[in-house]
């Protein structure tokens, strides 16, 4: 059940930009949500993006989802300077995003869902066959735990629910996915198994955006971690080179904060 | 896990059989409580009035079916995308209105006359979908206005005659009252019917064989293909014994079995159900929903348009009671009983015939025994609000079975 698409190249070699924000400001009448905030993403790399409410997450992944167009600053796409007005230019681009609610219709079973406005039709008719076909293959390359196909969506588990989102964003063949609070309502082996599945996105070499608050999962599967703040960068680390604790300063903007001093007292206690 | 699913084996009787129990335990009726609710209907109906089963009876009760159950296909449509359509009596009365109008009065071609009143519903339909999409007025308040302009509109084509007679001898009138397919014709349609069914059964079943998915056995087809020959069959050959199929009730069935096709097998009948389903979902899918909405406000106010000839023409009359009464609430009724969920997403084609057989039945039984409406419209409006308890408490039950 592991037999994969060809794995992305090594992360050694200077790996593939596939999209660069520079200095997107973004206003909401007298708020700032976004101002200056810079990011890239490579070929076969998880960036999560973590932040405390109101940091500017959500408004980051609805410009590069075409919800909102930004007010100022650049997007390129490979080389390509380019703007995302409308949702349909995002996917045009080969960015698929899977958002929190997941967005999937509980009347459809899971094919339906996952070719759901890009349906393969055989002489006008639509070719379920062949959509059923290709969904196992797409499901059986993701390793994804599904009963069957032809269920209704409403039957699935939450992580199977999250499983059937994450692998429709992939029928378009996009080359980046973002993936908004992916385990928020997941308990703790499904969240392990969406974290898989994330693994495997990077496998293929998809450049994969992350939102998240939960700190312990980002660290789990991200490559790199952007930190915002108040609509601004604070930080950007290697997972390899950042603790929890780092992370969390940038988050809350300073090293002493509620979190560091509980953590403090805990240790003084023990 | 995955593996199991895939089999290259085919599914066998008694598979098919353990799925249709699990799936009626977990809410998912279908078409289940209504096949007994008719039966329990007839048997009743039938004890108390001997004539009610008679060929005579069933061959009326179709002839009354065709024209309402027109317009209830449109309603099953409007109701799988989770909305309404209020205004079907008025467009069917309208349709009615110009038919006379156009065909007696001024003499046109019965053919331009007939165009002229569907264009009339689909017209409707385009405004009642724009004022939807545009301004997201709920389709309750904008159908519920055009049940009342589109009531005046049909006072006004009718004019000073309130009431135009359509010739006996016309063809409308001979279609709509005196054509009925010969007996080889109504086999000959149920064999066609059977073949292409289950044509389509094998050709689907080959298919999925070949690409290695679970895929139903030739058996369960041919059981399925005898069922529906021996049901169609018996059915034909018991109305084949007076008068016959009338031509208006076969075309309603045609017309349904199209719709079938559209719904299921087409990309927009799959946009149909997801806007239903998730509106967001299909808007954020790429689904251009605003163009899904008013394509189905168009078909239903047709559907309503077509409904109204087939009522004039069996009438032999456009006035201006056409379209009143209880046109629009069996219309409604029909759809709901047959088991297009008034949630939005969940229904099909075929609701419309099995719940204007329902509503029909219990008119025809009704009138038999007691020539007064009253309790008609009572038991009427008391099968409706069962229909209605009844998709909710299996809307309830799916969700606690995680089928919702």
């Amino acid at each position: 059940m592991t037999n994969l698409s060809p794995a992305a190249p090594p992360r050694a070699h200077a790996p593939e930009r596939l999209l660069s924000l520079r200095g997107i400001t973004k206003r909401f009448g007298a708020v700032r949500a976004l101002s200056g905030v810079d990011l890239d993403v490579y070929a076969g790399e998880v960036v999560a993006i973590v932040g405390d409410n109101g940091a500017g997450k959500s408004t980051l992944v609805k410009i590069l989802a075409g919800v909102h167009p930004q007010d100022g600053g650049t997007i390129s796409f490979g080389d390509v300077q380019t703007a995302i007005p409308t949702p349909t230019d995002s996917r045009d681009l080969g960015i698929a995003t899977v958002y929190q609610d997941l967005s999937l219709c509980d009347n459809l079973d899971v094919v339906s869902n996952l070719w759901l406005g890009r349906e393969l039709r055989k002489g006008g008719a639509l070719d379920e066959v062949e959509m059923e076909q290709r969904s196992w293959t797409l499901l059986r390359e993701l390793s994804a735990r599904i009963p069957s196909v032809r269920v209704p969506v409403a039957a699935l588990s939450g992580g199977q629910r999250q499983t059937v989102a994450i692998a429709r964003s992939l029928i378009g063949e996009p080359n980046v996915v973002i993936l908004d609070e992916p385990t928020a309502a997941l308990g703790v082996a499904q969240t392990a198994e969406v974290l898989n599945l994330i693994e495997r996105l990077r496998e293929r070499g998809l450049g994969v955006i992350l939102i998240s608050h939960n700190i312990a999962d980002v660290q789990a599967v991200a490559d790199r971690i952007i930190v915002l703040r108040l609509g601004r960068n604070n930080g950007d680390f290697r997972v390899a080179d950042v603790t929890s604790e780092m992370i969390i300063a940038a988050i809350t903007g300073a090293s002493d904060n509620s979190v560091s001093r509980r953590e403090a007292s805990r240790e003084g206690e023990a | 896990m995955i593996a199991e699913q895939r089999g290259t084996e085919r599914r066998g009787l008694r598979a098919a059989g353990r799925e249709f129990v699990a799936r009626v335990r977990g809410g998912d009726l279908g078409s289940l409580p209504l096949l007994v609710g008719l039966l329990i209907i007839w048997i009743v109906f039938q004890a108390l009035n001997p004539t009610f089963l008679s060929s005579t009876n069933l061959v009326n009760l179709t002839m009354q079916s065709a024209a309402v159950g027109t317009i209830a296909i449109g309603i099953v449509l409007v109701l799988l995308l989770g909305e309404i359509d209020l205004s079907v009596g008025s467009v069917s009365g309208l349709s009615a209105a110009i038919l006379g109008v156009g065909f007696v009065q001024l003499g046109y071609p019965l053919p331009l006359v007939l165009l002229a009143s569907l264009a009339a519903g689909a017209l409707a339909g385009l405004v009642f979908g724009l004022l939807r999409t545009a301004f997201g007025v709920p389709s309750f308040v904008v159908t519920l206005g055009g049940l009342l302009g589109i009531l005046g509109l049909q006072l006004l084509v009718l004019g000073r005659t309130s009431s135009i007679n359509i010739p006996f001898d016309s063809p409308l009138v001979q279609f709509g009252t005196q054509w009925f397919l010969p007996d080889w014709a109504s086999y000959a349609l149920i064999a066609i019917a059977v073949a292409v069914f289950g044509w389509s059964q094998v050709s689907m079943s080959r298919r999925r064989m070949a690409a290695g998915l679970v895929a139903t056995s030739m058996t369960v087809i041919a059981a399925r293909s005898a069922g529906l020959l021996v049901v169609l069959g018996v059915s034909a050959w018991y109305l084949n014994l007076t008068r016959g199929v009338q031509v208006p009730f076969a075309l309603f069935l045609v017309l349904v079995a199209i719709m079938h096709f559209f719904l299921t097998r087409t990309r927009w009948g799959r946009s149909v159900y997801a806007v239903g389903g998730n509106v967001e979902a299909a808007r954020r899918a790429g689904i251009r929903v605003n163009r899904v909405y008013i394509s189905v406000f168009i078909l239903c106010s047709t559907f309503a348009a077509a409904g109204g000839i087939l009522a004039a023409a069996r009438l032999s009359a456009a006035n201006s009671s056409s379209g009143g009464g209880d046109t629009n609430l069996n219309a409604i009724a029909a759809a709901v009983i047959g088991g297009t969920s008034l949630f939005g997403g969940r229904g099909s084609a075929f609701s419309a015939v099995l719940g204007i057989l329902v509503i029909m039945s219990i008119s025809s039984g009704l009138a038999l025994l007691n020539p007064d409406s009253s309790i008609r419209y009572i038991v009427t409006g008391a099968v409706l609000l069962l229909a209605v308890v009844i998709d909710s408490l299996s809307r309830r039950s799916r969700a606690a079975s995680g089928r919702a």
